[in-house]
């Protein structure tokens, strides 16, 4: 056997768990696992130890107590390693939690909780994480480290806010796919870990989901650098596995009746996966979802604005149009919801005008060139 | 996250403050030391914040090129002392939020000018098309 990657990947915030949770330092246990690492990739030529976690907690423990010494004094402190128990399956899990809950820290901007959770418990690399974010890797080093010192001090051997957790996921799994790093891959395989660790938490699976159930659509979604509308896509080519999962996962959440916002999305994404075609959709359900998560998330207009759509599907465009123009008008896709149903309505001028103008607005170079193209399609 | 450019122009803004009338030419030297050593500094704090992204300062020479057919060299024009707008360079980051883009777009428009007293130039601020959609 040659040495796993994959392993290693998985090994690593695993231990980096431990050394925390035994009362290390974030930035100085970070630093040790990264030093066991090396010591790994020297020392295993021919493959794994029998317990590689073991080996790692006990070398990266050794370099965190050497960098301690060095740092600090002359004076040699007691090492116990030796006396530091095991870790079992529970541990492992309060591990995950512990340290996705400082990565996620409310005190961190969302940009740096982003990039510290895919360093330290993703196990990617720095640079890695810096062409994900198509940034210069001395920026994203300059990030992590920042996000780290913020972190030092802190005594971290107490989970955190799972739902900071879920949020920091939810970005990252948002990113989607940049060209080499396949960040919603990532969100998802640590959402997976959350899961593992809190398999109680409603709406941790309730977001793993609705990752699932999105993810699900992706080879459908584009189409030359255009994004595919949902009513457009080709549904033979969605994952029905990962759509099975994921309905599995929603079915088994919603049982828990600790109903939130990620289960509710969830449960939207599940009923567009579920219709045949897009006219099969079951849009008088989706509505229903809709005034669900208003009630759960009443502040929030990118919900308002994706039930006025609702709406339009199911009492008619202009039932929708009035939601919408009631909405403030510097929201984002506001205007492109307003160009679709004023087509629906048969205002194709209006809906064309509109078009061109959510072309101006949009965020992403997929969405502009879709929106431009059916400006263009009604102009003819 | 999303990226911003902050684009500094030399003309083709709206009205100026009356500290930003005065071409740079018509400074002192020690003026434009001033100027361009607080543009250095809010590039390295840039750096120092992980929010940097690019940063270059633009030759006011620009020539229009464009395709002259079939085996046929380029086809030229200018280049021109008076186009209407013109760029003298520009600072990428990559920051949390537009807010936060505007904020650092006011702080660079606080460089110092004549008399070391802030410009107030108008920085224009364009967020970068993101590579793609929201997934959700």
């Amino acid at each position: 056997m040659t040495l796993d990657a994959a392993l290693l990947r998985d090994l690593t915030p695993q231990v980096l768990g431990v050394l925390v949770r035994r009362g290390a330092d974030f930035a100085t246990a970070e630093d040790a696992v990264q030093d066991a690492l090396v010591e790994a990739v020297r020392r295993w030529p021919d493959g794994a130890p029998d317990d590689p976690k073991g080996w790692l907690v006990t070398v990266a423990w050794r370099k965190l107590l050497d960098a301690r010494r060095a740092a600090s004094s002359r004076v040699l402190r007691e090492v116990k390693v030796a006396l530091e128990p095991g870790p079992g399956p529970t541990e492992q899990a309060d591990d995950t939690l512990l340290l996705l809950s400082r990565c996620c820290h409310p005190a961190l901007s969302p940009s740096s909780a982003v990039a510290l959770t895919l360093r330290a418990v993703g196990g990617l690399t720095t640079a890695q994480i810096a062409r994900a974010f198509l940034v210069p890797e001395a920026t994203m080093a300059q990030r992590i480290s920042r996000a780290k010192r913020s972190l030092t001090g802190a005594r971290l051997d107490e989970p955190g806010d799972v739902r900071a957790v879920l949020h920091v996921l939810y970005l990252i799994f948002t990113e989607g796919f940049t060209g080499e790093v396949d960040l919603a891959a990532e969100a998802i395989r640590l959402t997976r870990q959350l899961v593992a660790a809190v398999p109680q938490d409603a709406e941790a699976a309730g977001l793993l989901a609705l990752m699932l159930l999105h993810h699900a659509r992706r080879a459908a979604r584009f189409d030359a650098a255009a994004l595919v509308p949902l009513d457009r896509q080709d549904r033979s080519r969605w994952d029905a596995g990962m759509i099975a999962e994921g309905v599995a996962l929603l079915q088994a959440a919603l049982a828990r009746d600790a109903r939130g916002p990620f289960q509710v999305q969830a449960a939207i994404a599940a009923l567009h996966d579920d219709a045949a075609t897009a006219d099969e959709t079951d849009w008088s359900q989706i509505l229903e979802w809709y005034d669900d998560l208003v009630r759960l998330d009443p502040r929030n207009p990118a919900v308002a604005l994706n039930r006025a759509v609702a709406v339009g599907h199911v009492d008619g465009p202009l039932a929708g149009l009035r939601i919408v123009e009631s909405l403030d008008a510097g929201l984002p896709r506001r205007t492109a919801a307003a160009a679709w149903l004023h087509e629906r309505a048969g205002d194709r001028e209006e809906a064309a005008r509109l078009y061109k103008l959510a072309a101006d607005e949009a965020a992403s170079s997929p969405e502009r060139t879709h929106l431009l193209k059916q400006a263009a399609r009604l102009a003819r | 996250m999303p990226k911003f450019l902050l684009l500094k122009h030399y003309r083709g803004v709206p009205e100026k403050h009356p500290n930003c009338e005065a071409p740079m030419e018509q400074w002192t030297p020690e003026e434009i030391t001033a100027h361009i050593g607080f543009m250095d500094r809010m590039i390295e704090d840039l750096k120092d914040a992980g929010q940097f992204v690019d940063a270059q300062a633009l030759s006011p020479q620009g020539t229009f090129v464009r395709y002259g057919g079939e085996g046929k060299p380029p086809v030229t024009d200018g280049p021109f002392a008076e186009t209407k707008d013109l760029i003298a360079g520009w600072m990428a980051i990559d920051v949390d939020s537009a807010e936060a883009a505007y904020e650092k777009a006011a702080y660079l428009s606080s460089a110092p000018g004549p008399g070391g007293l802030p410009l107030h130039e108008w920085i224009e601020v364009r967020p970068f098309l993101e590579g793609t959609p929201e997934e959700v």
